[in-house]
């Protein structure tokens, strides 16, 4: 469809990745494989930690999905979508200096590596990996649909060509590259982000003829939009707040957020990733979706949410520069991706393969296994995203939500609470995950809230009463 | 678990700041975005062409977070050393 910006795009994609790799290849070479492959072998500054906290998280949920329903809802999704602005800051605050330094003393360096070294429990550590594993796929799909979506509505190929060409990118990129070169490419997509957010939103304010006119055009539409309530009224008050546990403070129990919260390099480091990840993650999230919200009146009529960004950029501002823009969020997807693919193959080979089949593996022969895993994980979750969703949002949410349920109090009472023990974790992971599942399907949402919080506060009281209903035997033990 | 580490007092308390900016956090938005946002439409003030509670909740509402993280940071956080493995070996 369009040339110009099809180049810049995929140009700027190769070469933030070309960057990466150059400076991976550099550090990779002495250091134990698993560590540094899977940890960057604890490294990251302050800027990396921040930026690759932003990127990891604020993937194509935020880049893709969640401006195309900001577009549909107005401004009640921005006010949703700035709850986010917590995780900037909570996530590092909360796991912060004790995680880092207990994670240290273990040895961990996945999040399952916390959880055995903390419970010391083989079925807390199997159930962890499955849930990992199960969630994570859906987390996956949704980066590689996502992807696909935006370089189809960029260039104009069909969906299963954009979508193959995704995927053999990131395929390349993570099975070589590992930790530190997702990182890496993770501050410069971050940064382009940061300020291709910008530049997009002055250009739709412009193309709109400023803040005030666009504001009455919505309001002609439908005066809903500039309410906190979303299009229908259906975005109430406590359904709004009970975000906040979503995509806010829960996003602790992410793994792909907690291993990299065990990541960086001194106290120094991470007291700037606090500074610096508050700021990028609240500027990004804010304008990201205000873009959303501002394509309304200009572009109305678009059906696949999806599409709203790309096709906005493609609208207001000249083909390269489109091409340009789009490009971070397509590195910040295939970075998302990139590090969900690893996660997962370290949850495979390391937490258990070498714990509990073969402890004893050789350096080159674990790095063949990783390096394949990693691949096979690409190509199963390629086949899943051949068949899209609607909205990639909704697949995103699901696969949070369900982490967050499971791993929530085990990582934090675990860090915490030291009468929490191996039973509580179990109780709390399963009943968790049970309650979320049954939720979810029924579609019910008690007190009008998301059915994540009910399944949280189900889990917690699981992990309290077992815990403290167990203590004698783990005392006796 | 070995409690005395004199690091983890210090952790400790850094975690509760941060529960405590969240709940500032919410207290803040929810305070703006449902208090002027609940009001009719045609009632709505405006701010720099945004509805007065989108702009005090999300736009000035990120701005302060940004603002008291920094200060928090600045002036309650501790820097701690990480390298007790090191000194355990020697």
């Amino acid at each position: 469809m369009n040339i110009q910006a099809t180049i810049t795009l995929f140009s700027s994609v190769i070469a933030i990745f070309f960057i990466g790799f150059i400076f991976s290849r550099k550090k990779t070479n002495d250091a134990s494989f698993i560590h540094d492959y899977y940890l960057g072998g604890r490294s990251l500054g302050g800027f990396v930690l921040a930026m690759t906290m932003t990127a990891t998280y604020g993937s194509a949920s935020s880049f893709i999905g969640g401006p195309g329903v900001a577009y549909n809802e107005g401004l009640g999704w921005v006010l949703l979508a700035v709850t986010q602005v917590a995780t900037g800051y909570f996530t590092l605050m909360i796991l912060g200096k004790k995680f880092a330094i207990v994670t240290k003393r273990y040895k961990a360096v996945t999040m399952v590596d916390f959880l055995k070294e903390r419970y010391q429990s083989k079925a807390v550590v199997l159930l962890a990996a499955f849930s990992i594993v199960i969630f994570l796929f859906s987390a996956m799909a949704a980066q590689w649909i996502g992807g696909a979506r935006l370089i189809e509505s960029l260039t104009g190929l069909s969906y299963h060509g954009a979508l193959f060409i995704f995927v053999v990118t990131v395929l390349l990129y993570v099975t070589f590259g590992g930790f530190r070169a997702v990182t890496l490419t993770d501050s410069i997509q971050g940064s382009i982000m940061f300020i291709g957010t910008l530049v997009l939103l002055i250009a739709v304010v412009i193309s709109g003829g400023g803040v005030t006119s666009i504001m009455n055009d919505l309001r002609e539409i439908n005066p809903n939009l500039i309410t906190p309530y979303g299009s229908e009224g259906q975005l109430t008050a406590s359904y709004v707040s009970s975000y906040w546990i979503l995509v806010g403070v829960g996003v602790v129990a992410l793994p792909q957020i907690a291993v990299r919260a065990m990541s960086y390099k001194s106290t120094k480091s991470f007291h700037r990733a606090l500074i610096i990840g508050t700021i990028v993650v609240g500027f990004i999230m804010l304008n990201m979706h205000l873009i959303g919200v501002f394509a309304r009146p200009i572009l109305p009529g678009i059906e696949v949410g999806d599409t709203v960004m790309p096709e906005i950029a493609a609208h207001v501002l000249p083909p390269w520069l489109a091409g340009l823009i789009l490009a971070a969020p397509l590195a910040a997807i295939m970075s998302t991706v990139d590090s969900l693919l690893l996660l997962v193959s370290s949850t495979i080979v390391k937490d258990v393969y070498i714990n509990y089949i073969n402890p004893d593996a050789s350096r080159q022969f674990l790095k063949k296994m990783s390096m394949t895993i990693t691949a096979l994980l690409g190509i199963v979750v390629f086949s899943m995203a051949v068949q899209p969703p609607e909205l990639i949002i909704w697949l995103n949410l699901f696969a949070i939500g369900g982490m967050e349920s499971a791993f929530m109090w085990p990582i934090i009472m675990g860090l915490y609470w030291n009468k929490g023990n191996k039973y509580g974790a179990l109780a709390s992971m399963i009943a968790g995950i049970i309650s979320y599942m049954i939720l979810d399907t029924a579609g019910f949402e008690p007190l009008g809230m998301h059915h994540v919080v009910t399944s949280i506060v189900i889990a917690f009281i699981f992990y309290v009463t077992f815990s403290l209903f167990f203590q004698k035997r783990i005392r006796s033990a | 678990m070995e409690q005395q580490d004199y690091r983890f007092k210090i952790a400790h308390r850094e975690a509760l700041i941060g529960v405590g900016l969240a709940l500032f956090n919410f207290v803040w938005w929810f305070g703006f975005a449902y208090g002027l946002g609940s009001q009719d439409v045609s009632d709505y003030q405006y701010v720099f062409g945004f509805p007065a509670w989108f702009f005090y909740s999300a736009i000035v509402g990120v701005v302060i977070m940004a603002v008291l993280v920094f200060i928090v940071v600045k002036f309650f956080f501790v820097d701690v050393p990480f390298d007790e493995e090191v000194e355990d070996a020697s």
